[in-house]
Protein backbone atom coordinates (compact mmCIF):
# COMPACT_ATOMS: atom_id res chain seq x y z
CA UNK A 1 0.00 0.00 0.00
CA UNK A 2 1.63 3.22 -1.08
CA UNK A 3 1.60 6.47 0.84
CA UNK A 4 -0.59 8.30 -1.69
CA UNK A 5 -3.50 5.91 -1.35
CA UNK A 6 -3.11 6.06 2.40
CA UNK A 7 -3.30 9.84 2.31
CA UNK A 8 -6.39 9.47 0.15
CA UNK A 9 -8.00 7.20 2.72
CA UNK A 10 -7.07 9.61 5.48
CA UNK A 11 -8.65 12.50 3.54
CA UNK A 12 -12.10 12.52 5.17
CA UNK A 13 -10.46 12.36 8.59
CA UNK A 14 -8.22 15.28 7.72
CA UNK A 15 -11.26 17.35 6.83
CA UNK A 16 -12.81 16.53 10.21
CA UNK A 17 -9.55 17.49 11.99
CA UNK A 18 -9.41 20.76 10.08
CA UNK A 19 -13.06 21.44 10.91
CA UNK A 20 -12.45 20.89 14.61
CA UNK A 21 -9.44 23.19 14.41
CA UNK A 22 -11.16 26.11 12.71
CA UNK A 23 -14.46 25.93 14.56
CA UNK A 24 -12.61 25.83 17.88
CA UNK A 25 -10.57 28.91 17.00
CA UNK A 26 -13.55 30.85 15.66
CA UNK A 27 -15.53 30.38 18.87
CA UNK A 28 -12.80 30.08 21.50
CA UNK A 29 -10.92 33.27 20.59
CA UNK A 30 -13.87 35.64 21.23
CA UNK A 31 -15.22 33.56 24.12
CA UNK A 32 -11.77 33.70 25.71
CA UNK A 33 -11.89 37.49 25.68
CA UNK A 34 -15.26 37.46 27.45
CA UNK A 35 -13.95 35.02 30.03
CA UNK A 36 -10.90 37.23 30.52
CA UNK A 37 -13.26 40.17 31.25
CA UNK A 38 -15.09 38.00 33.76
CA UNK A 39 -11.83 36.94 35.35
CA UNK A 40 -10.76 40.59 35.67
CA UNK A 41 -14.16 41.80 36.89
CA UNK A 42 -14.20 44.16 39.84
CA UNK A 43 -17.12 42.19 41.26
CA UNK A 44 -15.51 39.57 43.48
CA UNK A 45 -18.09 36.85 42.96
CA UNK A 46 -17.90 37.14 39.15
CA UNK A 47 -14.13 37.09 39.33
CA UNK A 48 -14.28 34.02 41.55
CA UNK A 49 -16.65 32.14 39.23
CA UNK A 50 -14.42 32.67 36.21
CA UNK A 51 -11.31 31.86 38.18
CA UNK A 52 -12.89 28.55 39.17
CA UNK A 53 -13.97 27.91 35.59
CA UNK A 54 -10.46 28.45 34.25
CA UNK A 55 -8.99 26.34 37.03
CA UNK A 56 -11.25 23.38 36.23
CA UNK A 57 -10.73 23.64 32.47
CA UNK A 58 -6.98 23.72 32.87
CA UNK A 59 -6.84 21.25 35.71
CA UNK A 60 -8.69 18.33 34.11
CA UNK A 61 -7.93 16.47 30.88
CA UNK A 62 -9.60 17.65 27.70
CA UNK A 63 -10.43 14.00 26.99
CA UNK A 64 -12.48 13.81 30.18
CA UNK A 65 -14.18 17.12 29.38
CA UNK A 66 -15.22 15.79 25.98
CA UNK A 67 -16.77 12.74 27.62
CA UNK A 68 -18.67 14.93 30.08
CA UNK A 69 -20.02 17.17 27.32
CA UNK A 70 -21.04 14.20 25.23
CA UNK A 71 -22.56 11.93 27.87
CA UNK A 72 -23.59 14.65 30.33
CA UNK A 73 -26.99 15.40 28.79
CA UNK A 74 -27.94 11.71 28.99
CA UNK A 75 -26.75 11.03 32.52
CA UNK A 76 -27.97 14.32 33.95
CA UNK A 77 -31.24 14.85 32.06
CA UNK A 78 -31.79 11.50 30.36
CA UNK A 79 -31.77 13.19 26.98
CA UNK A 80 -31.25 10.69 24.22
CA UNK A 81 -27.98 11.43 22.45
CA UNK A 82 -28.52 12.06 18.75
CA UNK A 83 -25.86 11.08 16.26
CA UNK A 84 -25.26 14.64 15.06
CA UNK A 85 -24.41 15.59 18.62
CA UNK A 86 -21.02 13.87 18.46
CA UNK A 87 -19.35 16.54 16.40
CA UNK A 88 -21.23 19.30 18.25
CA UNK A 89 -20.02 17.89 21.57
CA UNK A 90 -16.45 17.86 20.27
CA UNK A 91 -16.68 21.51 19.28
CA UNK A 92 -18.35 22.53 22.56
CA UNK A 93 -15.72 20.65 24.56
CA UNK A 94 -12.81 22.10 22.62
CA UNK A 95 -14.20 25.64 22.69
CA UNK A 96 -14.86 25.57 26.45
CA UNK A 97 -11.38 24.22 27.09
CA UNK A 98 -9.43 26.45 24.71
CA UNK A 99 -11.35 29.59 25.68
CA UNK A 100 -10.05 29.12 29.23
CA UNK A 101 -6.45 29.05 28.02
CA UNK A 102 -7.02 31.99 25.66
CA UNK A 103 -8.65 33.93 28.52
CA UNK A 104 -5.46 33.71 30.55
CA UNK A 105 -3.40 34.78 27.54
CA UNK A 106 -5.68 37.78 27.00
CA UNK A 107 -5.49 38.64 30.69
CA UNK A 108 -1.70 38.58 30.66
CA UNK A 109 -1.73 40.78 27.56
CA UNK A 110 -4.22 43.26 28.95
CA UNK A 111 -2.42 43.53 32.27
CA UNK A 112 0.89 44.16 30.51
CA UNK A 113 -0.38 47.39 28.93
CA UNK A 114 1.06 50.34 30.90
CA UNK A 115 -1.38 52.29 33.05
CA UNK A 116 -0.28 55.43 31.22
CA UNK A 117 -2.13 54.30 28.10
CA UNK A 118 -5.43 54.28 30.00
CA UNK A 119 -4.64 57.61 31.62
CA UNK A 120 -3.74 59.24 28.31
CA UNK A 121 -6.96 57.92 26.77
CA UNK A 122 -8.97 59.22 29.72
CA UNK A 123 -7.32 62.63 29.41
CA UNK A 124 -8.26 62.78 25.74
CA UNK A 125 -11.89 62.00 26.55
CA UNK A 126 -12.20 58.51 25.09
CA UNK A 127 -15.03 56.43 26.52
CA UNK A 128 -14.13 53.15 28.21
CA UNK A 129 -15.26 51.15 25.17
CA UNK A 130 -13.27 53.36 22.78
CA UNK A 131 -10.25 53.10 25.05
CA UNK A 132 -10.38 49.33 25.02
CA UNK A 133 -11.01 48.74 21.35
CA UNK A 134 -8.97 51.61 19.86
CA UNK A 135 -6.07 51.89 22.26
CA UNK A 136 -5.67 48.78 24.39
CA UNK A 137 -6.84 45.80 22.35
CA UNK A 138 -4.64 46.39 19.26
CA UNK A 139 -1.60 46.50 21.53
CA UNK A 140 -2.78 43.38 23.36
CA UNK A 141 -3.05 41.47 20.07
CA UNK A 142 0.55 42.26 19.24
CA UNK A 143 1.76 41.10 22.62
CA UNK A 144 -0.20 37.86 22.75
CA UNK A 145 0.57 36.53 19.28
CA UNK A 146 3.47 34.27 20.39
CA UNK A 147 1.51 32.51 23.18
CA UNK A 148 -1.56 32.29 20.93
CA UNK A 149 0.60 30.59 18.28
CA UNK A 150 1.70 28.09 20.90
CA UNK A 151 -1.85 27.32 21.90
CA UNK A 152 -2.98 27.06 18.29
CA UNK A 153 -0.25 24.53 17.51
CA UNK A 154 -1.29 22.48 20.53
CA UNK A 155 -4.85 22.61 19.22
CA UNK A 156 -3.82 21.04 15.91
CA UNK A 157 -2.40 18.06 17.77
CA UNK A 158 -5.26 17.92 20.28
CA UNK A 159 -7.82 17.39 17.50
CA UNK A 160 -6.88 13.71 17.72
CA UNK A 161 -8.67 13.58 21.09
CA UNK A 162 -12.02 13.68 19.29
CA UNK A 163 -11.71 9.90 18.90
CA UNK A 164 -12.77 9.51 22.52
CA UNK A 165 -16.40 10.16 21.54
CA UNK A 166 -16.00 8.31 18.25
CA UNK A 167 -15.64 11.25 15.92
CA UNK A 168 -13.43 9.85 13.18
CA UNK A 169 -10.84 12.51 12.74
CA UNK A 170 -7.63 11.80 10.88
CA UNK A 171 -5.73 9.94 13.58
CA UNK A 172 -8.60 7.51 14.22
CA UNK A 173 -8.45 6.52 10.56
CA UNK A 174 -4.67 6.21 10.66
CA UNK A 175 -4.93 3.76 13.55
CA UNK A 176 -7.60 1.70 11.76
CA UNK A 177 -5.61 1.49 8.56
CA UNK A 178 -2.42 0.68 10.43
CA UNK A 179 -4.18 -2.17 12.22
CA UNK A 180 -5.78 -3.55 9.06
CA UNK A 181 -2.62 -3.37 6.95
CA UNK A 182 -0.19 -4.15 9.78
CA UNK A 183 1.86 -1.17 8.61
CA UNK A 184 3.55 1.82 10.15
CA UNK A 185 3.09 3.92 7.02
CA UNK A 186 -0.29 5.40 8.09
CA UNK A 187 1.35 6.73 11.24
CA UNK A 188 4.12 8.30 9.21
CA UNK A 189 1.47 9.90 6.99
CA UNK A 190 -0.37 11.14 10.09
CA UNK A 191 2.84 12.61 11.48
CA UNK A 192 3.49 14.40 8.22
CA UNK A 193 -0.07 15.76 8.20
CA UNK A 194 0.25 17.26 11.69
CA UNK A 195 3.68 18.62 10.97
CA UNK A 196 2.71 20.32 7.72
CA UNK A 197 -0.48 21.67 9.27
CA UNK A 198 1.52 23.20 12.10
CA UNK A 199 4.13 24.54 9.74
CA UNK A 200 1.34 26.41 7.98
CA UNK A 201 -0.06 27.66 11.28
CA UNK A 202 3.39 28.91 12.29
CA UNK A 203 3.87 30.61 8.93
CA UNK A 204 0.53 32.38 9.07
CA UNK A 205 1.13 33.54 12.63
CA UNK A 206 4.58 34.76 11.68
CA UNK A 207 2.95 36.80 8.91
CA UNK A 208 0.65 38.39 11.49
CA UNK A 209 3.58 39.15 13.74
CA UNK A 210 5.50 40.75 10.87
CA UNK A 211 2.45 42.79 9.97
CA UNK A 212 2.36 44.23 13.47
CA UNK A 213 6.07 44.89 13.43
CA UNK A 214 5.60 48.50 12.35
CA UNK A 215 5.43 49.71 15.94
CA UNK A 216 6.94 48.87 19.26
CA UNK B 1 -13.55 84.43 37.19
CA UNK B 2 -10.76 81.98 37.89
CA UNK B 3 -10.20 79.33 35.28
CA UNK B 4 -9.17 76.80 37.90
CA UNK B 5 -9.92 76.80 41.57
CA UNK B 6 -8.84 74.15 44.02
CA UNK B 7 -10.02 74.97 47.50
CA UNK B 8 -8.92 73.18 50.66
CA UNK B 9 -8.14 69.99 48.80
CA UNK B 10 -6.94 67.00 50.81
CA UNK B 11 -5.91 63.62 49.56
CA UNK B 12 -4.82 60.51 51.43
CA UNK B 13 -3.17 57.41 49.99
CA UNK B 14 -3.30 54.39 52.29
CA UNK B 15 -3.43 56.50 55.41
CA UNK B 16 -0.68 58.83 54.20
CA UNK B 17 -1.82 62.40 53.71
CA UNK B 18 -0.20 63.53 50.46
CA UNK B 19 -2.17 66.75 49.99
CA UNK B 20 -3.08 68.84 53.00
CA UNK B 21 -5.53 71.69 52.60
CA UNK B 22 -4.25 72.77 49.20
CA UNK B 23 -5.76 75.87 47.60
CA UNK B 24 -4.72 77.07 44.17
CA UNK B 25 -6.37 79.66 41.95
CA UNK B 26 -5.37 80.15 38.34
CA UNK B 27 -6.61 82.92 36.09
CA UNK B 28 -6.94 82.68 32.35
CA UNK B 29 -3.58 83.25 30.64
CA UNK B 30 -1.54 82.60 33.77
CA UNK B 31 1.49 80.33 33.86
CA UNK B 32 2.10 78.71 37.25
CA UNK B 33 4.98 76.41 38.13
CA UNK B 34 4.93 73.97 40.99
CA UNK B 35 8.33 73.05 42.42
CA UNK B 36 9.47 71.05 45.38
CA UNK B 37 11.24 67.84 46.37
CA UNK B 38 10.11 64.40 45.18
CA UNK B 39 7.16 63.05 47.12
CA UNK B 40 6.01 66.52 48.11
CA UNK B 41 2.65 66.06 46.36
CA UNK B 42 3.29 68.13 43.22
CA UNK B 43 2.21 65.48 40.75
CA UNK B 44 -0.71 64.49 42.95
CA UNK B 45 -2.07 68.03 42.64
CA UNK B 46 -2.13 67.64 38.86
CA UNK B 47 -3.63 64.17 39.09
CA UNK B 48 -6.38 65.49 41.34
CA UNK B 49 -6.98 68.57 39.19
CA UNK B 50 -7.30 66.38 36.09
CA UNK B 51 -9.43 63.84 37.95
CA UNK B 52 -7.06 60.95 37.44
CA UNK B 53 -7.33 60.74 41.22
CA UNK B 54 -10.32 61.66 43.33
CA UNK B 55 -9.94 64.11 46.17
CA UNK B 56 -11.01 63.21 49.71
CA UNK B 57 -12.26 66.64 50.62
CA UNK B 58 -12.26 70.13 49.21
CA UNK B 59 -13.52 71.77 46.08
CA UNK B 60 -12.52 71.62 42.43
CA UNK B 61 -13.93 74.20 40.03
CA UNK B 62 -13.29 75.07 36.38
CA UNK B 63 -14.68 78.41 35.16
CA UNK B 64 -17.21 78.41 37.94
CA UNK B 65 -18.44 74.92 37.13
CA UNK B 66 -18.08 72.67 40.11
CA UNK B 67 -16.47 69.31 39.47
CA UNK B 68 -16.23 68.42 43.15
CA UNK B 69 -17.35 69.99 46.40
CA UNK B 70 -17.68 69.18 50.07
CA UNK B 71 -20.77 67.51 51.42
CA UNK B 72 -20.68 66.50 55.04
CA UNK B 73 -16.90 66.91 55.17
CA UNK B 74 -16.27 64.69 52.16
CA UNK B 75 -15.81 65.56 48.52
CA UNK B 76 -18.58 64.56 46.13
CA UNK B 77 -18.28 64.74 42.38
CA UNK B 78 -20.65 66.15 39.77
CA UNK B 79 -22.69 63.85 37.53
CA UNK B 80 -20.97 61.97 34.73
CA UNK B 81 -22.14 64.26 31.91
CA UNK B 82 -21.16 67.42 33.74
CA UNK B 83 -17.71 65.98 34.44
CA UNK B 84 -17.35 65.06 30.79
CA UNK B 85 -17.97 68.66 29.78
CA UNK B 86 -15.68 70.07 32.45
CA UNK B 87 -13.08 67.59 31.23
CA UNK B 88 -12.89 69.46 27.93
CA UNK B 89 -11.47 72.52 29.66
CA UNK B 90 -8.14 70.89 30.41
CA UNK B 91 -5.41 68.68 29.01
CA UNK B 92 -2.44 66.92 30.58
CA UNK B 93 1.05 66.29 29.28
CA UNK B 94 2.67 63.30 30.97
CA UNK B 95 6.24 62.76 32.07
CA UNK B 96 6.44 59.58 29.95
CA UNK B 97 4.51 61.04 26.99
CA UNK B 98 2.11 58.07 26.86
CA UNK B 99 1.72 58.33 23.13
CA UNK B 100 -0.22 55.52 21.49
CA UNK B 101 2.53 53.34 19.97
CA UNK B 102 0.32 51.78 17.29
CA UNK B 103 -0.77 55.14 15.88
CA UNK B 104 1.52 57.29 13.78
CA UNK B 105 2.13 60.90 14.78
CA UNK B 106 -0.78 62.30 12.79
CA UNK B 107 -3.23 59.71 14.07
CA UNK B 108 -2.06 60.25 17.65
CA UNK B 109 -3.08 63.88 17.25
CA UNK B 110 -6.29 63.65 15.22
CA UNK B 111 -7.88 60.54 16.66
CA UNK B 112 -9.29 62.14 19.80
CA UNK B 113 -10.66 65.25 18.02
CA UNK B 114 -12.28 63.02 15.40
CA UNK B 115 -13.63 60.21 17.56
CA UNK B 116 -14.33 62.13 20.76
CA UNK B 117 -15.21 65.67 19.66
CA UNK B 118 -16.54 64.56 16.24
CA UNK B 119 -14.43 67.14 14.40
CA UNK B 120 -14.53 66.41 10.63
CA UNK B 121 -11.43 64.40 9.71
CA UNK B 122 -10.21 66.83 7.04
CA UNK B 123 -10.38 69.73 9.47
CA UNK B 124 -8.62 67.73 12.18
CA UNK B 125 -5.82 66.86 9.78
CA UNK B 126 -5.36 70.48 8.68
CA UNK B 127 -5.23 71.64 12.29
CA UNK B 128 -2.88 68.83 13.29
CA UNK B 129 -0.47 69.74 10.49
CA UNK B 130 -0.45 73.35 11.61
CA UNK B 131 0.33 72.25 15.15
CA UNK B 132 3.10 69.92 13.99
CA UNK B 133 4.65 72.68 11.94
CA UNK B 134 4.50 75.05 14.86
CA UNK B 135 6.20 72.51 17.14
CA UNK B 136 8.93 71.83 14.57
CA UNK B 137 7.62 68.39 13.60
CA UNK B 138 6.29 69.24 10.15
CA UNK B 139 8.08 66.33 8.50
CA UNK B 140 7.21 63.72 11.13
CA UNK B 141 3.51 63.04 10.68
CA UNK B 142 4.01 59.53 9.26
CA UNK B 143 6.47 58.44 11.92
CA UNK B 144 5.59 56.08 14.72
CA UNK B 145 6.44 57.11 18.29
CA UNK B 146 9.30 54.59 18.62
CA UNK B 147 11.03 56.20 15.64
CA UNK B 148 11.22 59.56 17.40
CA UNK B 149 13.54 60.93 20.06
CA UNK B 150 12.15 61.56 23.54
CA UNK B 151 12.01 65.28 22.87
CA UNK B 152 10.10 64.75 19.66
CA UNK B 153 7.72 62.35 21.37
CA UNK B 154 7.04 64.88 24.09
CA UNK B 155 6.35 67.56 21.52
CA UNK B 156 3.91 65.22 19.76
CA UNK B 157 2.18 64.63 23.07
CA UNK B 158 1.92 68.39 23.56
CA UNK B 159 0.42 68.66 20.08
CA UNK B 160 -2.00 65.86 20.93
CA UNK B 161 -3.17 67.72 24.02
CA UNK B 162 -3.42 71.04 22.16
CA UNK B 163 -5.46 69.50 19.35
CA UNK B 164 -8.42 69.29 21.73
CA UNK B 165 -8.11 73.04 22.37
CA UNK B 166 -8.05 72.96 26.15
CA UNK B 167 -8.37 76.16 28.12
CA UNK B 168 -5.70 75.03 30.53
CA UNK B 169 -2.82 72.64 30.04
CA UNK B 170 -1.13 70.74 32.86
CA UNK B 171 2.44 69.50 32.51
CA UNK B 172 3.61 66.75 34.83
CA UNK B 173 7.43 66.95 34.86
CA UNK B 174 7.47 67.16 31.06
CA UNK B 175 11.25 66.96 30.78
CA UNK B 176 12.17 64.53 33.56
CA UNK B 177 12.54 61.63 31.13
CA UNK B 178 14.75 63.64 28.75
CA UNK B 179 18.46 64.42 28.54
CA UNK B 180 19.50 68.10 28.76
CA UNK B 181 19.64 68.64 25.01
CA UNK B 182 16.14 67.28 24.44
CA UNK B 183 14.91 69.13 27.51
CA UNK B 184 15.78 72.42 25.85
CA UNK B 185 13.67 71.75 22.78
CA UNK B 186 10.63 70.84 24.86
CA UNK B 187 11.03 73.84 27.17
CA UNK B 188 11.27 76.06 24.11
CA UNK B 189 7.87 74.85 22.96
CA UNK B 190 6.34 75.51 26.38
CA UNK B 191 7.85 79.00 26.40
CA UNK B 192 6.26 79.63 22.99
CA UNK B 193 2.90 78.60 24.40
CA UNK B 194 3.42 80.92 27.35
CA UNK B 195 4.00 83.80 24.94
CA UNK B 196 0.66 83.01 23.33
CA UNK B 197 -0.92 83.24 26.81
CA UNK B 198 -1.85 79.61 27.05
CA UNK B 199 -2.90 78.93 30.62
CA UNK B 200 -0.53 76.37 32.07
CA UNK B 201 0.37 74.67 35.31
CA UNK B 202 3.78 73.07 35.16
CA UNK B 203 5.30 70.68 37.65
CA UNK B 204 9.02 70.89 37.03
CA UNK B 205 12.52 70.53 38.42
CA UNK B 206 13.93 73.03 35.91
CA UNK B 207 14.44 76.03 38.15
CA UNK B 208 15.77 78.42 35.53
CA UNK B 209 12.89 77.57 33.25
CA UNK B 210 10.31 78.00 36.03
CA UNK B 211 11.81 81.38 36.79
CA UNK B 212 11.62 82.51 33.17
CA UNK B 213 8.28 81.19 32.17
CA UNK B 214 6.03 81.55 35.20
CA UNK B 215 4.08 84.41 36.62
CA UNK B 216 3.78 82.50 39.82
CA UNK B 217 5.71 79.71 41.51
CA UNK B 218 4.34 77.40 44.18
CA UNK B 219 6.82 75.62 46.44
CA UNK B 220 5.51 72.41 47.91
CA UNK B 221 6.79 70.17 50.64
CA UNK B 222 5.22 67.34 52.64
CA UNK B 223 1.84 67.89 51.04
CA UNK B 224 1.66 71.57 51.95
CA UNK B 225 2.09 74.69 49.90
CA UNK B 226 5.06 76.13 51.79
CA UNK B 227 5.41 79.27 49.77
CA UNK B 228 3.76 80.90 46.80
CA UNK B 229 4.72 84.02 44.91
CA UNK B 230 6.32 85.61 41.87
CA UNK B 231 9.60 84.06 40.71
CA UNK B 232 11.40 86.97 42.43
CA UNK B 233 9.63 86.24 45.72
CA UNK B 234 10.53 82.57 45.58
CA UNK B 235 14.11 82.99 44.46
CA UNK B 236 14.74 85.63 47.14
CA UNK B 237 12.76 83.79 49.77
CA UNK B 238 13.83 83.90 53.41
CA UNK B 239 12.26 80.48 54.01
CA UNK B 240 15.20 78.19 54.73
CA UNK B 241 13.66 75.13 53.03
CA UNK B 242 12.94 77.09 49.85
CA UNK B 243 16.44 78.52 49.92
CA UNK B 244 17.99 75.11 50.46
CA UNK B 245 15.98 73.48 47.71
CA UNK B 246 16.61 76.16 45.10
CA UNK B 247 20.25 76.45 46.11
CA UNK B 248 20.82 72.72 45.71
CA UNK B 249 19.23 72.59 42.28
CA UNK B 250 20.90 75.72 40.97
CA UNK B 251 24.37 74.68 42.04
CA UNK B 252 24.12 71.42 40.06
Amino acid sequence: MDILSIIQQLGSGMITSIEIFFLTLVFALPLGLLIAFGRMSKIKIVQWIFKAYISIMRGTPLMLQLLVVYFGPYYLFEIKIAKWYRMVAVIIGFVLNYAAYFAEIYRAGIEAIPKGQYEAAKMLGYTKTQTFFKIIFPQVVKRILPPVTNETITLVKDTSLAFVIAVTEMFTLAKQIAANEASMVPFVAAGIFYYVFNLLVALVMEKFEKKLDYYR
Amino acid sequence: MNLLEMNHVSKTFDGLEVLKDISIQVKEGEVVSIIGPSGSGKSTILRCATMLETIDSGELTYLGRKAAWNEGGKAVYAAHNELKEIHRYYGLVFQNFNLFPHFNVLKNIIDAPVSVLKVPKEQAITEARELLKKLGLGDKEDYYPHQLSGGQQQRVSIARALALKPKILFFDEPTSALDPELTTEVLKVIKELAKEHMTMIIVTHEMQFAKEVSERIIFMENGYIQEEGTPEDIFNSENTRVKEFIGKLESR
